[in-house]
């Protein structure tokens, strides 16, 4: 049969590197979705001229690709003597990024509330933070949540840039054991594998739910 | 509180390196898209053939690009292929991750933008006496082209920031490639990563409005 | 000649048309009108052979339209049809339209197929809307550009499904006015229509279809004036 020098340990090795992996997803995504949030109110609330320079900002971190953004990080970490742990420059960069893609989610779902189903809910004496709480929010998540599932599994898989600062997350895992044992393939795909089991039925919850929710309500 | 001095000049000296380097990145994203493309297409042509063989692997493809990374898909390219006796340079692996990367998504957009062309303009083409093939090429392909124009183009932003993945794989020629050269013969890590990222910044913006200013032309209606 | 002989066709177990026989000469109007789902608008659509038939068989001039060696595109663009929903070409202007068939199907030159779209585009009231992208144009006005690219295949039958059942209210008369022109020019129509009125103005025979068969077939005066089968005289009943 097939041959491999892979040991068991070795499977443990990659799935610590997975732990990894979604250790910096939960702590960015859950970081940036409220971020997010406070940033995507903020826009609607203070209308495309204030805004202005949050937008420019939040843009800038879509625009300047990843890798680049952690490298100025860690950089920017050593020069203020900040003494940051690779894992929370990591944590920090990617909450910024996902907090960047997350406001215009947000924004869009609080748009798409109808304003005249505001002025209802205003009209029946709700405060503004009622009217957000118990109107807007949940008609905005049920329009956000597939993009922010999509956006989830963009960090996800974004998060192995971390491997430049020296974090050792499931690809990072996946290329000592490759430099180690010379079998660059097999161990790839099971690298692949993982990644694709995390990803894949996520994806799919995500489009039958834009399915579902979108169009007949 | 900074025990620090920054020195830009060492940067703005290096300017021309890196605006070479600049161009470097965007030829490998053009590359990129263009490879992109053209297996987008096949891919949705596989993906409508019914034939199951076909719309297996179109499927396969464009499952495994979007849910693994594109650092993974550069990777396989580099690393991976080695098992087959194959050994691609840098500058290659980097083109063909990101092409299988673009191709995936790709192949998505165009999917979703001819199901957004509704049947009965078909049927309309076809009760003029139009074959299949013409009303395809003159009805149902320049409306699709329309709407799959900005997502394309979005992904070209996404081909130019991958690009910066190659300086994993040891590509030395690219923007963020001779950025890392510099950075390791002078150790100023944060000035020349700070102009990198002005210039990844600048072509972004230029390629999105470029692109809108594009669309406005091309597509009046 | 349009010649359809017991013509029956399914969809799936639902049977839609049970039999239809019914021949239109050439310069004839023939109007179809009965209730939703009696299977008028699909008799329309199997006559240019956009559906295929269970049995029976169609023949235009001569040409049996569901047989393998018939040229179906060839015979199309001497049929012109024009659906409920318009069906602009969203991406084309008003003449890129209508010179769209001509050029490609036809292989008219630019020029002619310019020519002939003006002509068949003043002659439905849009001669200043050449330029104009259909989105910017009213229902009415949309469906009249149809009609004109219909026509510009010069062809010897036309067939309106319910041409006027997406439109407005206020805007149904305006394509009626085009049918009745094209109708008092000689053109040979078969038009399925809700249009009480219309049907009586213009038609030469008026059919009546009743689940699938066409119940009764007379001019118009006798058939509203003195309706002989029962569905239809109930039908009548309701519309008035």
């Amino acid at each position: 049969m097939f041959n491999t020098a892979l040991t068991w340990s070795d499977l443990a090795f990659l799935a610590q590197g997975a732990a990894m992996t979604l250790a910096v997803t939960a702590v960015s995504v859950t970081a940036g979705t409220l971020l997010g949030i406070l940033f995507g109110v903020i826009r609607v609330q203070a209308g495309p001229y204030w805004s202005m320079p949050l937008t420019f900002v939040l843009d800038v971190f879509r625009s300047v690709p990843l890798l680049i953004q952690l490298v100025l990080a860690n950089a920017f970490q050593s020069i203020a003597k900040l003494g940051w742990a690779p894992f929370t420059t990591s944590c920090v960069v990617l909450s910024l990024y996902t907090a960047a893609y997350c406001t215009e989610i947000v924004r869009g779902g609080i748009t798409s509330v109808p304003p005249t189903t505001r002025r209802a809910a205003r009209s029946l004496g709700m405060t503004w933070w009622q009217d957000m709480r118990y109107i807007v929010a949940p008609l905005a998540t049920r329009v956000s949540l597939p993009s922010w599932i999509g956006l989830t599994l963009g960090v996800m898989k974004d998060s192995a840039l971390v491997l430049w600062l020296g974090l050792i997350e499931l690809l990072r895992a996946s290329q000592i054991l490759v430099t180690r044992l010379q079998e660059p393939l097999f161990i790839l795909l099971i690298c692949g594998a993982i990644y694709f089991l995390i990803s894949f039925p996520i994806a799919r919850l995500g489009g039958y739910l834009e399915k579902r929710w979108s169009p007949n309500d | 509180m900074f025990n620090y001095t920054f020195h830009w000049n060492q940067a703005l000296k290096a300017l021309p390196q890196m605006l070479d380097g600049a161009l470097v990145t965007l030829q490998i994203a053009l590359l990129s898209m263009l490879i992109g493309v053209i297996c987008a297409l096949a891919l949705t042509g596989f993906r409508l053939s019914g034939n199951r063989v076909l719309s297996g692997f179109a499927t396969t493809w464009i499952e495994i690009a979007r849910n693994t990374p594109a650092l993974f898909q550069i990777y396989m390219a580099h690393f991976g292929l080695g098992n087959f006796g194959i050994h691609l340079s840098p500058y290659t692996a980097l083109l063909v991750g990101i092409a299988f990367n673009n191709a995936g998504y790709l192949a998505e957009n165009f999917r979703g933008a001819l199901k957004a062309i509704p049947d009965t303009q078909t049927r309309a083409g076809r009760s003029l006496g139009m074959s299949a093939i013409q009303a395809f090429r003159y009805i149902v392909l320049p409306q699709m082209l329309r709407i799959a124009f900005l997502p394309t183009t979005n992904q070209m932003v996404w081909a130019i920031l991958m690009t910066s993945l190659g300086v994993t794989v040891g590509m030395n020629t690219d923007l963020a490639g001779v950025t890392q050269e510099l950075n390791a013969r002078s150790f100023r890590t944060f000035e020349f990563f700070a102009l990198a990222a002005v210039i990844y910044y600048i072509i972004a913006k230029a390629v999105t409005l470029a692109a809108r200013a594009i669309a406005s032309r091309m597509f009046r209606y | 000649m349009i010649e359809i002989e017991n013509v029956r066709k399914s969809f799936g177990t639902l049977e839609v048309l049970k039999g239809i026989d019914l021949t239109v000469q050439k310069g004839e109007v023939v109007t179809v009108i009965g209730g939703s789902g009696s299977g008028k608008s699909t008799l329309l659509t199997c006559i240019n052979g956009l559906e295929p038939i269970d049995a029976g068989r169609i023949k235009v001039d001569g040409t049996e339209v569901h047989a393998k060696s018939t040229d179906l595109n060839k015979l199309r663009s001497k049929i012109g049809i024009v659906f409920q929903q318009w069906n602009a070409f969203p991406h084309l202007t008003v003449l890129e339209n209508v010179m769209l068939a001509p050029r490609k199907v036809l292989g008219q030159s630019k020029q002619a197929a310019e020519e002939m779209a003006v002509k068949q585009l003043t002659h439905v009231g849009l001669g200043e809307k050449l330029q104009v992208y259909p989105n910017r144009m009213s229902g009415g006005q949309q469906q009249r550009m149809a009609i004109a690219r219909a026509l510009a295949m010069s062809p010897e039958y036309m067939l309106f499904d319910e041409v006027t059942s997406a439109l407005d209210p206020q805007l149904v008369g305006e394509v009626l006015d085009t049918l009745r022109m094209l109708a008092s020019e000689g053109m040979t129509m078969i038009c399925v229509t809700h249009e009480m009125k219309f049907a009586r103005e213009v038609s030469d025979r008026v059919a009546f279809f009743h689940k699938g068969v066409m119940a009764e077939i007379a001019p118009p005066e006798a058939l509203f004036g003195a309706p002989k089968d029962p569905e239809l005289q109930k039908f009548l009943a309701a519309t008035h």
